[in-house]
């Protein structure tokens, strides 16, 4: 076990090193001039020249990209074009919003997805089983803007419940959540049903029932504890749908959080702050796919580690 | 994907009457019915659009807008209403199915191709050739999808066609994953050392013997996938960095429109409620395809 923690740990350093390499090199394709930008419009061609030599961005790109990759394993990820802050400090200031939506949403997910899983298994192949699966395929094929702006129109503009947009309070929180925890919700109901029903099949019910349980006993305390351990290790794997996700969600509401910083920088193209929200997301990718790796074969002995 | 099906149909006789037995049986389940139900229309309203479209969707018209100079609600010429600059919604809805089938198709296509080559490469060969290319798809898979595309999208001027591109750079990861595992222990049967034993060369072996085995999977997924990709489309159009205006796409329509989503709810309202259609319509019809040709899963649930 121990091997296999560090070759999956070595794995993991050189994916997300991999990543520093291709997006850099992306990063130097965009055909924007950073010196021409942080100078401004009206600054001389000597101003932006001055510029592209402090920046160094007349070296060849093998020594640039050394010299970023040295900064960032000082911590250092580099200064933002355009505003006068260090990348890091930025992504500081906007990771604790981003954090606290995605465990929202990961509450969010788990509530609704693990509720409509289990009432569909045991209601399978009734109409509740039916409505509730055409529910969860509704919710795997609706793009989060069109959840997301749906949602503000009916409880923020008609009827008021919760505010159009912004930060600060729970019910700043609610519609982000909800949006953003819906796709992940359709995913586990599926599978929490499925997983049910493969449990509901098992001997221990079988047992169980022999020995003359009740069957809410039965489902609490048997199927669901079982059934519920495979789906656990899916989380972990999550965060690469939120990193995508609050990226659309943020914007939608108005979340101050490294999804909309990311879009903002994206559009008036501040390369070092699309680099570090990348690395930063990359990173907790990488992480949450560790994670799972590494819990699913403690929650199930069966899986063997290589 | 089609010259594989094509070669697959030709390998003998009863490959056809399979294809029309997996067919009957998809319009046996509600579920496929409903959803190639959904994809024949819109393929119609697609190749049809020039002569089903009640307006120009390019002509931004007077008689579009309101008094107050806003758009029109649903109802009386403008069917669906009107969009902020007075051009008919119904039409460019139409028009923009068109633009969702061939992003979501050809996207999914180079998706398809890209990860099922990467996949049987790996699987068949094995060693360091799977080594090299898996450990790449780890990195993809480790990517941020979305961002990936808005950057790739940023930095090339956005045409359809890149557009197409882009979606697949972020798409074929996932296919490649399933056809190498399948690949991989398909490899080790008997059937496929016995073709190595007599010499066979890697492309007929790939071509005659793993191919066949290999459809239903890239059926499957190749289904489930468009799915994505049209998804994946509307979501770049909607930030602004996938199909340009004023060639409309559903993702666009809301992008365009959004600043008025409080006062004019149907430009959003339409264009969502198709994307949300079309993505559904593909999931089902890849689910219940999955149901149908997976074997395993027979007879459970």
């Amino acid at each position: 076990m121990t091997s296999y923690i560090l070759r999956r740990l070595l794995e993991s350093a050189l994916i997300l090193l991999g990543i520093t390499f291709i997006t850099f090199v992306l990063l130097y394709l965009v055909p924007a001039d950073p010196a021409r930008q942080i100078a401004g419009r009206s600054a001389t061609a000597e101003t932006v020249a001055n510029i592209r030599e402090q920046l160094g961005l007349n070296d060849p790109i093998f020594v640039q990209y050394w010299r970023y990759l040295s900064g960032l394993f000082q911590g250092d990820m580099g200064r933002s074009y355009l505003q006068r802050a260090e990348v890091a400090t930025l992504i500081a200031a906007r990771l604790p919003a981003s954090l606290l939506l995605m465990v929202s949403a990961i509450v969010t997910e788990l509530v609704i997805g693990l509720t409509i899983g289990v009432v569909a298994a045991l209601r399978r192949n009734r109409p509740a089983d039916h409505s509730l699966m055409i529910f969860s395929f509704v919710a795997i094929s609706a793009p989060q803007f069109v959840i997301g702006i749906l949602l503000l129109y009916v409880f923020a503009v008609q009827l008021g419940w919760f505010p159009i947009g912004g930060y600060g309070t729970f019910a700043h929180l609610v519609l982000p959540s909800i949006t953003l925890g819906l796709l992940g919700a359709g995913w586990y109901s599926r599978m929490m049903r499925s997983s049910m029903i493969d449990v509901l099949n098992q001997d221990l019910v079988r047992t169980a029932r022999a020995k003359g349980l009740s069957k809410l006993r039965i489902i609490t305390r048997h199927v669901m504890p079982n059934a519920i351990l495979p789906i656990i290790a899916m989380i972990g794997i999550d965060i690469g749908l939120f990193m995508s996700g609050i990226v659309v969600v943020e914007s939608v509401f108005g979340w101050p959080g490294i999804g909309q910083l990311a879009w903002q920088a994206i559009q008036r193209i501040d390369i070092p702050v699309i680099m570090g929200v990348t690395m930063v997301s990359a990173t907790a990718i990488v992480m949450g796919n560790l994670l799972a790796d590494l819990v699913v074969p403690l929650i199930d002995p069966r899986i063997k580690t290589k | 994907m089609a010259t594989h099906t094509r070669r697959v149909a030709g390998a003998g006789p009863r490959r056809g009457g399979r294809a029309r037995a997996v067919l009957t049986e998809l319009l046996r389940r509600p579920r496929g019915v409903f959803g190639l139900g959904v994809i024949a229309v819109m393929v119609f309203a697609a190749v049809f659009a020039p002569w089903i479209m009640p307006h120009d969707p390019f002509e931004q018209s007077f008689d579009g807008l309101s008094v107050m100079g806003g758009p029109l609600p649903p109802g009386g010429d403008y069917l669906l209403g009107s969009d902020l600059l007075g051009r008919d919604l119904a039409s460019r809805l139409i028009l923009g199915t068109r633009t969702s089938l061939i992003i979501g198709v050809a996207a999914n296509g180079i998706a398809v191709l890209l990860g099922a080559a990467v996949g049987i490469t790996a699987g068949y060969f094995g060693g360091w050739t799977a080594a090299i290319l898996m450990r790449f798809t780890d990195l993809m898979m480790a990517f941020p999808a979305l961002l990936l595309a808005i950057v790739l999208a940023a930095i090339f001027q956005p045409s359809l066609m890149i557009v197409a591109l882009v979606i697949a750079m972020v798409n074929w990861v996932q296919m490649s994953r399933v056809i190498y595992t399948e690949t991989r222990s398909l490899a080790e049967r008997e059937f496929i050392q016995v073709q190595r034993a007599i010499g066979s060369g890697p492309l007929r072996i790939v071509g005659r013997h793993l191919l066949p085995h290999l459809l239903s999977s890239i059926i499957v997924f190749g289904t489930l996938g468009i799915s994505t990709t049209v998804l994946l489309e509307a979501t770049l159009s909607y930030l602004g960095v996938g199909v340009q205006p004023p060639m409309p796409s559903w993702g666009n329509i809301i992008f365009e429109n959004q600043t008025y989503f409080s006062s004019a709810p149907w430009l959003v309202f339409f264009p969502g409620v198709l994307i949300v259609l079309l993505a559904l319509a593909f999931n089902l019809v890849g689910d219940t395809l999955r149901d149908i040709l997976d074997p395993t899963l027979k007879g459970r649930h």
